[in-house]
């Protein structure tokens, strides 16, 4: 079978909008949470939200390329575009090989609303113009930047909920070792706006620190009181280790794992049972032990059950002394992107010789006692971690990258 | 309305909202070949004009229309016969 190695990283997040940006907020552990005033205007309960920067993309696409694209294919044609130079892959080389795209994103809510308000307004649908069908489907990304970039090979989007960047990468990872690919664009995008987030903040699962938003986001720590939704994208380049020493690129690390389970339960709630199994299938499946992983970027969204029910699956394979860090508390949640989010991420520390902060960890709780978060910026070399993601319906991701 | 002031306002839409060249606007020009207009940037248009000039083109009346002089004299007929 292929060995399948990342050739190419981009980023587009509440961190920054490029690779350097987003490496140097890491280290500082900085937040990128903060308050979108307007959605008081619509009832949330929680008027918090990662906060970024709109893209302005007039310049570098048609009309034609552009009217089809909601934000998060914005963030996510950014996030490609630096993810190609970083691979040193060109159009030429696009136009020339066959090369897949697989992304993951589960909603796109704001072009249905606005076409649904011009239905009502018009009564005729012929007025809602032309773009809005491409913004409107889940698979909005992966149609947008494959007619952008000319892709020729697999094409579709992974819809897994809150893992689905994370499984894009494990399917583009069994596709290659299988031979059936040797480069994939991977990775996965999350719009930010109230329209996209109202029934989530019904459910009172975001917290409503209103008053300290950049310590809102407080994964593990016995006083967080929720998540708060985050979004932008991310984007890998995964191809076979043949095709990336045959075209002489920088290989920055190698995928050896894809763990995923269901937890067969509740729709929202998840369990430990089924977290544990996705994290012992990566380690059989990447061939290494537990004490093998120097690192864990977890899921943790400073929820109450999913933050206590991460820690006891994490002790239960990894012990008390693996460091583990949630990002997520800098970047809030990041949903469909977070799990290509966190790999970038953890590859940025992994570069960098460090481990980024949980920051807001002030005091354990029952089971975050137990397992070795990370609080503050630690400086360490780090050669092989596992990043977890897992989802509504219980669905369960996760992922061992080694460095090279 | 006067017929240079439809032109005037058909003009600024293709050029603002279509983004076709100024250079290549002229009233012999093929609505498809030389403006590359195609059958989404249709459904825009449909959009636009409603906006602009208050009626609804009508999928068949556009059959026959290949010039945009063609389609300055179909929007003019229609705003002016309201």
């Amino acid at each position: 079978m292929n060995r399948v190695v990342i050739t190419g990283m981009g980023i587009y997040s509440v961190l920054g909008t490029n690779l350097n940006t987003v490496a140097d907020s890491l280290f500082k552990g900085k937040s990128g949470i903060g308050i979108d005033e307007n959605r008081a205007n619509f009832g949330f309960r929680s008027k918090l939200t990662g906060i970024i920067e709109k893209p302005d993309i007039k310049n570098l696409l048609s009309r034609r390329m552009r009217i089809g694209m909601p934000e998060q294919a914005e963030y996510a044609y950014l996030a490609t575009i630096e993810a190609f130079k970083n691979a040193k892959v060109d159009q030429d080389y696009l136009d020339k090989n066959i090369v897949g795209i697989l992304y993951g994103n589960d909603s796109s809510a704001s072009a249905v609303i606005e076409g649904w308000e011009i239905m009502k307004e018009k009564k005729d649908t012929s007025l809602i113009g032309s773009g809005s069908i491409f913004k409107s489907m889940n698979s909005t990304v992966t149609m947008n930047l494959s007619v952008i970039f000319k892709l020729k090979g697999i094409n579709f989007t992974i819809s897994g909920a809150c893992a689905s960047g994370s499984h894009a990468i494990g399917i583009a990872y069994l596709l290659i070792q299988q031979g059936l690919q040797d480069m994939i664009v991977v990775g996965g995008a999350q719009e930010i706006n109230a329209e996209s987030m109202g029934s989530f903040d019904g459910l009172s699962a975001f917290s409503v620190r209103e008053n300290e938003p950049q310590k809102a986001s407080r994964p593990f720590d016995r006083d967080r009181d929720g998540l708060i939704p985050g979004g932008g994208a991310a984007t890998l380049i995964l191809e076979s280790y043949e095709n990336a020493v045959k075209r002489g690129a920088n290989i920055l690390a190698e995928v050896v794992g894809y763990g995923f389970s269901s937890n067969g339960e509740h729709i929202s709630n998840p369990n430990v049972e089924g977290p544990t199994r996705s994290l012992e299938l990566a380690l059989k499946n990447a061939n290494l032990k537990s004490s093998d992983i120097d690192y864990v970027n977890a899921h943790a969204t400073s929820t109450l059950v999913g933050d206590d029910n991460e820690a006891q699956s994490l002790f239960n394979v990894f012990g008390s002394k693996t460091p583990v860090s949630s990002t997520k508390s800098m970047t809030g949640h990041e949903m469909w992107m977070g799990g290509a989010s966190e790999i970038i991420y953890s590859i940025l520390m992994a570069q960098n010789n460090f481990v980024a902060p949980n920051i807001n960890f002030e005091n354990p709780d029952e089971f975050s006692s137990k397992i070795n978060i990370i609080p503050i910026t630690k400086e360490m070399k780090m050669k092989t971690f596992l990043s977890n993601s897992f989802g509504f319906g219980g669905t369960n991701s996760s992922l061992i990258v080694k460095m090279l | 309305m006067e017929k240079q002031v439809i032109i005037e306002k058909i003009n600024k839409f293709l050029i603002e909202e279509i983004e076709i060249e100024e250079s290549d606007i002229s009233p012999e020009a093929s609505l498809s070949k030389d403006l590359g207009i195609d059958s989404l940037d249709f459904v825009d248009i449909v959009v636009i004009v409603e906006k602009t000039f208050g009626f609804k083109i009508k999928g068949e009346d556009m059959k026959d229309i290949k010039t945009l002089e063609m389609f300055y004299d179909y929007v003019e007929q229609k705003v002016n016969q309201n």
